[in-house]
């Protein structure tokens, strides 16, 4: 058996997935613990990709660039340009009703895919951008594969743990107020619309830096690489199967999508040529309607929300057992 | 520039046709109907079949489609949204997402991911008053009118377009009347879905047909109905009108690839200006 190509393998999957894992962490911020709408996962992703790439490279004539800086520098700018893009977007949607945020997320993200696509000058179009820097190539040499996934891995869990942290806080429970009832997080004398805008940006951010990290692991990018259904959909399916407003949830459904999105891959490969277009619906078929099915059968996914709940309740419940199910 | 303006009637129709459509569910099933866009592609392809597959005339197979297209909305509606009625609307929105998915990927797996067109060969246009129209283009003209014409007397005139008036301006108070809200939740997918086939029929006749058409007409189309004011049809028309419009003269000014980030601008200004839409949202 060909153990290094397992191997190899194996780390390809835990950098994909982890970098999809940041993203449905991401997600989980705005629509899993804050109720939001953003259906432009693939726009953000977009934005951290081309904006680090940008910053990181040396000059290259083709497009914008020539800045040099690091890779760290890359990705927090690829994290902020996405947050700034989520702020510009979410100051004339988040008063609205949900939908309107939608649509403007998949306006948002349909338009910077025809800026990155016809703007030459800036991201060298259709062509795309090569030759990204890969940060620490020359230290780890043959090993560089293992290193880059222990760091998407690293990234990930930080991104885990500040938001466990965030949530767990006064900050995270306006949130959820805010997704359960609006109103009543406004009668609270809450800013509906600033806390709002906080998940949404802050989301914005992950999404940048999975986008960033991605740039950097490929070192090719174009435009084709960020379908609509790749850097979007896919994301979606994998919070809701995880289970939205958990964030272990939101990790878990990443992987575990990410394994059937490309273990089916495998499957199409094995199937005559002619076929290969039609597999490659086909499987995406299957991933819609596996959200249909888990929204039907177990819409809080796989793992549903942790229950989150006050010391004082529990010591409460402990001296009067009846007054628990209320 | 008059040239641009007439193209911008004709793609401002087929907006309109599809933005009615989703302004209507909006009101009466309560949320944003994301695979609408999707559901013209389906029409189309639909009357692609007829057409090319079956050899029919083109307005038989239009009539056909327009047919198969609005039983395929009740039955995904039933397979689907009806299930999820009961939670909340931004469930449905997701799902309708997932249906989305699932169509146009259906789409590319039945008629495979090429391009493809209703009739080969190139159209002599017409010249009238020095503008080049194709005979193609009068088709979907009248037809724009036609159909446009025909909602506003369904929901003028007709007691289902009443009751569904009335459903959309006060739920609860329609369902007291003794309005039977499920079989008019059934009347308005077939109204919308039969629209957005027509819609999707004409542009592929304007244009061609690919699986993804309906995803590049979802934006325009929700921008329309959201200058409209979300659930009045009367203001779907004009957005539509207004979207189809402003993207066609756009091309005065930027680049022909913007044309589709021109609705998107739009929606967003009128967002921060006039956020309940042009018209208002009562119906």
């Amino acid at each position: 058996m060909d153990w290094s190509g397992i191997v190899g393998y194996g780390l390809f999957f835990l950098t994909y997935g982890g970098i999809y894992a940041i993203s449905a962490l991401g997600l989980n911020v705005q629509w899993g613990y804050t109720g939001l709408f953003n259906i432009g996962v693939g726009g953000f992703f977009l934005v951290g990709a081309y904006t680090s790439a940008i910053v990181t490279k040396g000059p290259d004539f083709s497009h914008l660039g020539g800045f040099g800086q690091p890779f760290l520098m890359g990705v927090l700018s690829g994290g902020a340009m996405a947050a700034l893009l989520a702020l510009l977007i979410g100051i004339p949607t988040l008063r609205l009703r949900g939908d309107y945020l939608a649509i403007a997320t998949i306006g948002i993200a349909e338009t910077l895919r025809l800026v990155v696509t016809n703007e030459q000058r800036l991201t060298a179009g259709v062509w795309g951008i090569g030759g990204i820097p890969k940060p620490m190539l020359s230290t780890f040499g043959d090993a560089y594969n293992v290193f880059y996934a222990a760091l998407v891995l690293l990234a990930m869990l930080l991104v885990y743990f500040a938001i466990e942290r965030g949530i767990r806080s006064p900050w995270g429970r306006v949130l959820k107020a805010i997704r359960e009832d609006e109103a009543v997080a406004q009668a609270v004398g809450k800013n509906v619309f600033r806390f709002k805008l906080q998940a949404l940006v802050l989301g914005a951010f992950f999404m940048g830096v999975a986008g960033a990290l991605f740039a950097h692991f490929v070192g090719y990018i174009s435009p084709e690489a960020f379908e609509p259904m790749n850097a979007t959909f896919l994301v979606w399916v994998m919070l809701i199967v995880g289970g939205s407003g958990n964030s272990k949830g939101a990790m878990l459904g990443a992987f575990v999508i990410w394994a059937i999105w490309s273990g089916t891959e495998f499957v199409a490969a094995a199937l005559p040529p002619s076929f290969g277009p039609r597999a490659h619906a086909l499987r995406i078929v299957l991933i819609g309607l596996l959200l249909m099915v888990m929204l039907l059968v177990r819409p809080q996914g796989v793992l549903g929300e942790e229950r989150q709940v006050s010391k004082l309740v529990r010591a409460d419940r402990g001296q009067r057992p009846s007054a628990a199910e209320g | 520039m008059a040239q641009l303006l007439l193209y911008g009637v004709i793609y401002g129709g087929i907006i309109s046709l599809g933005a009615i459509g989703v302004t209507l569910i909006a009101r009466i099933l309560r949320f944003s109907h994301f695979a609408h866009g999707d559901m013209m592609a389906l029409g189309a392809y639909f009357a692609l079949f007829f057409r090319v597959t079956m050899g029919l005339p083109m307005w038989v197979s239009a009539v056909l489609a327009v047919g198969f297209t609005a039983a395929a909305a009740v039955l995904i509606d039933r397979l689907f949204y009806r299930p999820l009625r009961r939670t909340s609307p931004a469930i449905l929105l997701i799902a309708s997402v997932g249906v989305a998915l699932v169509v146009r990927h259906l789409i590319q797996f039945f008629w495979g991911a090429a391009v493809q067109v209703y009739q080969q060969g190139v159209e002599r246009p017409y010249i009238i008053w020095g503008l080049r129209i194709r005979p193609v283009q009068v088709w979907i003209l009248v037809m724009a009118v036609v159909l446009v014409a025909g909602v506003w007397l369904f929901l003028q005139k007709t007691r289902i377009g009443k009751a569904m008036r009335a459903m959309a301006d006060n739920m609860d108070l329609a369902a007291v009347s003794g309005i039977d809200t499920e079989r008019m939740i059934v009347w308005t997918w077939v109204l919308g879905a039969a629209l957005a086939a027509a819609a999707g029929i004409m542009l592929g006749l304007d244009t061609q047909l690919r699986p993804g058409m309906g995803w590049f007409m979802l934006l325009p189309v929700f921008a329309a109905a959201i200058l409209g004011g979300l659930g009045n049809p009367y203001g779907a028309i004009a957005g539509g009108m207004i979207i189809g419009l402003s993207q066609e003269l756009s091309t005065l000014v930027f680049n022909t690839a913007y044309k589709p980030a021109v609705s998107f601008v739009l929606m967003v200004l009128l967002l921060l200006l006039r956020p309940q839409g042009l018209f208002g949202g009562k119906v």
